[in-house]
């Protein structure tokens, strides 16, 4: 049986999955109805000093939804917590010393003043929770405050408050990072310098989901304006997996913690978090759309997993997937597949046909011998993988590996040695391997 | 349903609210949200066998995705382009033997897309919305007579209408829609929607109606030749066979099942409606089922179709049975009339030889037994009838039926035809659209090239 207790920066909880810093974590009824559905830990939702924030009051959440309205995509536009601060911290301590097996880290965003981030902290500290996450992260209404997004965006900012916040706690620093910029190694890297103890990523992403056309106006419609919000579930988790990746692989940042956020529905899609290098996950959207109870899957889901596959604990297979990511000039251009079609499970829709013959190689028949049939002309077929990817049924298309023989579309032999585009000879800035 | 248990042909045997439920919709329309569901089943196949299975050619896999984007009106119009009576056919064509037998769902998974049912969804929305997608183009000054406002006829009037001719339908009966207004069974065509297709195709314009005007009767072909500058033949299949017994004439109780379904059809009060105790149909065609399932739903006690082939052989198709077996129905195959027994000038049961293939041939085995009915309905097939159609100009025919090409030209020119009175017609809605689709293209290129 796997072994699933996570120890992240010393903060430990019975498995990796805890609740984002969201509105699922916003007082302490939520937070003990989710542990009490199994959740390893939770990020209390943001904190902020001063006169608490206001919310509108019109709708906060937009979604984006699959004909059966399984949602894809949301976005929402509320802000930090809209509690007092006292009461905040009251029930974090209480609902600490309540359930101490699991962990209870805070987020924080105060203005950009030392003085502001050393008395919160000082507070904070007395809840005894687990550690800190700094929000420099959230897109939309505080980032137009200077805070939030608005320090995410500016590397030496975050390098800048980090260290002030080393500087005034004992407690674990967590930098929660923006994906709103061009290169997300910039801003990992000054958490890094101002000392932060892990990353988390991605916050929401800046985002309009539609337009309402009766109205005219952006959707979701408050008063008859829209604004922009922060876009998350599972539409953003390939581009948070990257982010994750790029930090794992990056030379300055490779050794730090990183706790991943961004669109976690299934244990599959932590295990892939995991494998691409993260040492813990956090969720929001898929709780947020199904409730608590999705962890039982997560927790069974990713225990199975690692049964199968003899792993006995997180750490086993924790960045096992990140040394086989290539930059595309390293990859093989001798590897060759070809699609193959599976007679037996084709059900003769003619998907891949109908796009390999519209936006592709036109490698695939719809007629053999006068009668309706998809095969693979080997001859044209580059491997690309599209077929496949439209294909309804699982399994019926599947790329395979060439090894004898000769292509028929190159005139080369399958088994070519591995060579890469540094040394190809249309490369222009070839380096040659003599 | 507690229904008048007493013998001989008898109506009122239901509690009124027994006829609003029995004769209530046969599947209930997809919801706004079902629809959004069931179409993004649709696979959107490349040269989709559903379009290719449908004889009409709807684009099926367009405007199942119109649907799933909430354009209902732009889906209607793409099955409308195609099939005028779209709203019809997506109620009574046998789905299951053509477009969502050919679904490569029913192939994956024996769950077939629902095609009927969104294409209802899409054309009960743009009938809802009271619009005519169509226009008609410049007059062209050509005119066209139409024998028989059934589905072949109306089909063909709106696609000449539409090309800019001008059509003068001319229908024997009160109403236009031939067996889409006395044919079919009352529970797939409910809330009067044959008058409201009539409706709807003729609000588009250029089509004069002249009903109760009956070849041979009232009107000649000859003249209709002199007077229009084509004219096309839609006139349906107006006889029926005989089983050839007996007392099948003059016997209180035996019924023409056509006719009875045209009279159910045409019923104000269906309580008013007339049904034996123990019905016997006697056929295995989409008349005999439609007659035996509503002579159920009326209140008949036993309701027996007889068959002298297997199920297999039976023209209704296998989901048709299945509607006759979950109505209560009784199918008994492999046995044929030999005899109506009778009692008073009433008949009071039939006998029947047992059958069997041999060799290939239907040949009784030499069993018998004897059903108690007291009333026997007739549906062993329709015949054409060509009355008015012979003469100087007689058509060929083919089989008993006239005889056309691919265009549906008949061997005379000037005249086309289309419908269930022509050879190799299929009996279906949806084929008589086509070949007044067909026609019309033909006839408006024929006259204006």
């Amino acid at each position: 049986m796997a072994d699933l207790r996570s120890n992240f920066l010393g903060i430990k909880s019975p498995n990796p999955f805890w609740l984002a810093s969201a509105p699922p974590t916003d007082r302490e009824t939520n937070v003990v109805r989710a542990f009490k559905a199994g959740w390893g830990g939770v990020v209390w939702k943001t904190l902020g000093d001063g006169d608490p924030i206001v919310n509108v009051s019109g709708p906060r959440y937009g979604a984006i939804h699959s004909s059966d309205r399984r949602l894809i995509g949301l976005n929402n536009v509320e802000l930090i917590t809209d509690r007092p601060l006292e009461i905040n911290l009251q029930e974090i301590k209480k609902v600490k010393r309540e359930w101490s097996d699991r962990a209870v880290v805070v987020s924080l965003m105060v203005p950009c003043e030392e003085k502001n981030w050393a008395d919160i902290l000082k507070r904070v500290e007395e809840t005894e929770c687990d550690g800190v996450e700094l929000n420099f992260g959230c897109p939309h209404g505080m980032s137009e405050r200077g805070m939030g997004a608005a320090v995410g965006q500016v590397p030496d900012y975050i390098e800048m408050v980090t260290r002030w916040c080393k500087k005034h706690t004992r407690m674990p620093v967590i930098v929660k990072l923006t994906p709103n910029i061009t290169d997300i190694r910039f801003p990992a890297r000054a958490a890094h310098k101002g000392g932060a103890d892990a990353v988390s990523l991605i916050n929401t992403i800046t985002s309009i989901m539609t337009v309402d056309l009766d109205q005219m106006s952006p959707w979701p419609v408050i008063d008859g304006q829209g604004t922009h919000g922060g876009y998350c579930g599972p539409a953003v988790k390939p581009i948070a997996l990257n982010m994750v990746s790029q930090i794992g692989r990056d030379a300055e940042t490779r050794n730090l913690p990183i706790s991943a956020i961004g669109g976690v529905t299934t244990w599959k899609d932590a295990a892939d978090y995991i494998a691409m290098g993260a040492g813990n996950v956090q969720v929001c959207t898929a709780a947020m759309t199904y409730g608590f109870k999705i962890v039982e899957e997560m927790i069974s889901g990713l225990s199975n997993f690692m049964d199968e596959k003899g792993y006995q604990t997180i750490e086993d297979f924790r960045a096992l997937a990140l040394p086989k990511f290539a930059e595309w000039q390293h990859l093989n251009l001798n590897y060759v597949v070809k699609a193959s079609i599976d007679q037996d499970l084709c059900i003769s829709c003619g998907r891949c046909h109908q796009v390999c013959e519209d936006t592709s190689h036109q490698a695939i028949t719809n007629m053999v011998d006068g009668k309706r049939k998809f095969e693979v002309k080997d001859e044209e077929c580059v491997g690309c993988n599209l077929c496949a990817i439209v294909c309804p049924i699982q399994d019926c298309i599947t790329m395979v590996h060439q090894t004898k023989g000769t292509d028929p579309r190159t005139g080369f032999a399958y088994d070519r040695p591995y060579a890469n585009w540094t040394t190809h000879p249309n490369n222009p800035g070839a380096h040659s391997a003599e | 349903m507690g229904s008048i248990r007493a013998d001989g042909i008898q109506s009122g045997r239901l509690a009124p609210a027994d006829y609003e439920a029995n004769f209530s919709d046969i599947h209930a329309p997809f919801s706004k949200h079902e629809a959004f569901v069931e179409s993004e089943r649709c696979y959107f196949c490349h040269d989709a066998p559903c379009q290719t299975a449908c004889p009409t050619s709807i684009d099926i896999p367009l405007f199942i995705r119109e649907i799933s984007t909430g354009n209902d009106i732009g889906a209607a119009k793409t099955i409308l382009n195609a099939n005028i009576m779209g709203g019809m056919c997506a109620r009574v064509c046998p789905t299951e033997t053509l477009c969502e037998e050919a679904c490569v769902r029913e192939h994956a998974e024996g769950k077939p897309v629902k095609i009927g049912l969104l294409q209802r969804h899409a054309t009960d929305a743009l009938m809802a919305s009271g619009k005519q997608p169509f226009k008609r183009a410049p007059s062209t000054g050509k005119t066209i007579a139409v024998i028989g406002g059934g589905p072949a006829g109306l089909a063909c009037a709106h696609k000449l209408s539409e090309l800019g001719n001008a059509v003068t339908i001319f229908e024997s009966k009160d109403k236009l829609g031939g067996l889409n207004e006395y044919g079919i069974a009352a529970y797939k065509s409910t809330h009067d929607f044959a008058q409201r297709e009539v409706d709807f195709i003729l609000s588009l314009g250029g089509i004069e109606v002249k009903t109760k005007h009956a070849l041979g009767c009232n009107i000649d072909m000859a003249s209709l030749r002199k007077e229009f500058d084509a004219v096309f033949v839609g006139v349906g299949l107006s006889g029926v066979n005989k089983l050839g017994l007996e007392g099948e004439a003059n016997l209180e109780g035996v019924v023409d099942a056509v006719k009875y379904i045209a009279e159910l059809r045409q019923a104000k009060d269906l309580s008013a409606l007339p049904v034996g105790r123990n019905v016997v149909v006697i056929g295995g065609g989409m008349t005999a089922i439609d007659a035996a399932v509503q002579s159920k739903k009326l209140g008949a006690e036993t309701v027996t179709v007889v068959y002298r082939r297997g199920q297999s052989e039976m023209k209704a198709s296998a989901y048709e049975q299945e509607i006759a077996q979950t109505n209560g129905v009784t199918l008994k195959t492999f046995a044929q009339p030999a005899a109506l027994v009778s009692e008073n000038g009433k008949v009071s049961a039939v006998r029947f030889d047992e059958t069997t293939i041999s060799a290939g041939r239907l040949t009784p085995t030499g069993g018998h037994y004897t059903l108690p009915a007291d009333m026997v309905l007739t549906a062993i097939g329709q015949l054409f009838v060509p009355d008015g159609l012979g003469g100087a100009d007689a058509l060929a025919l083919e089989a008993g039926r006239i005889k056309v090409d691919a265009e549906r030209r008949t061997s005379v020119k000037g005249i086309w035809a289309g419908g269930d009175c022509i050879a190799g017609g299929q009996d279906l809605t949806v084929a008589a659209v086509e070949d007044g689709k067909q026609a019309a293209l033909s006839i408006h290129h024929a006259l204006n090239r």
